[in-house]
């Protein structure tokens, strides 16, 4: 599966298009990372308890996305964008969308 | 004078009282001189790893080169979670009052992003060109009370290959 966040995939045509796909995790942090962090939060800089978990949760959204994409029969898609929103304190939704297609 | 039991307590009491009140002040120090020193560091090697990436351009631009034929080409994602220092929190508090640019604030977003961009570019370092880039900042959570205030930086494109002409 090819992904690509452009409009078409570079030294490839399009031959069908099979529409929208997304994929979407959401995630809560756990308290021993939250403990971490919150010791990590007076020095301040990154906290990569969470990059990691961040990381992973796109991840899994991505595979997802890919999922659902392989079961219309697409080999690529394309346009492809992440968002990330807050749910809640402490929880965070990652979504991941693009145009599935098939290319040659 | 006969030194009293009771002063012993008195004195220990007020000890423990100074101890008491000064832990934010000291904690507020402590942050002032890790947070700064981190901050130097992560400054160093940023600009050393960016001089290091500036051959292979990162461009928001989605066309290529007429020039070139395409060998491959790939999504590739960097992200960083970071927060800032609870010196730099207290100060904002003050910011808050007065407005205007939250300097502090701004140097934090900033060493988040471009570490995210060279994340990126590094998980990819045989790329030739990195299209359309795009940069997307959210705060995970504000930080109200005891909660950790932190946003995530990520940054993401399409890494592409071209073709070597054969030898």
């Amino acid at each position: 599966m090819t992904l690509t966040n452009l409009e078409s995939i570079p030294g490839q045509s399009i031959v069908e298009h099979y529409g929208l796909v997304q994929g979407s995790t959401i995630r809560a942090k756990h308290v021993g990372r939250d403990l971490m962090a919150g010791l990590k939060n007076i020095v301040g800089g990154e906290l990569k308890g969470y990059t990691e978990l961040m990381r992973e949760a796109r991840q899994q959204a991505t595979d997802r996305m890919v999922e659902q994409a392989g079961e219309l029969g697409a080999n690529a898609i394309i346009n492809v964008r992440f968002t990330t929103t807050s749910v809640s304190q402490g929880a965070a939704e990652m979504l991941a969308y693009g145009t599935a297609v098939r290319c040659q | 004078m006969e030194p009293q039991p009771g002063d012993l307590a008195q004195g220990l009491e007020m000890f423990m009282s100074i101890l008491f009140f000064s832990i934010p002040f000291l904690v507020l120090l402590f942050a002032y001189f890790t947070g700064k020193i981190a901050e130097k560091r992560h400054y160093a090697t940023i600009h050393e790893r960016e001089r290091h990436w500036l051959s292979i351009p990162a461009t928001t631009g989605k066309h290529l080169p007429n020039f070139t034929t395409v060998a491959s080409a790939d999504l590739v994602v960097g992200s960083v979670v970071v927060s800032v220092d609870h010196f730099k929190r207290f100060l904002s508090t003050f910011r808050m009052v007065f407005g205007g640019e939250m300097k502090s604030y701004s140097s934090i977003i900033d060493r988040g992003r471009r570490e995210a961009i060279l994340r990126m570019k590094e998980s990819c370092p045989d790329a030739d060109l990195f299209l359309n880039c795009r940069l997307e900042t959210s705060s995970i959570s504000k930080g109200k009370g005891k909660v950790v205030g932190c946003a995530e930086v990520l940054a993401y494109a399409t890494a592409v290959r071209f073709q070597r002409p054969v030898e």
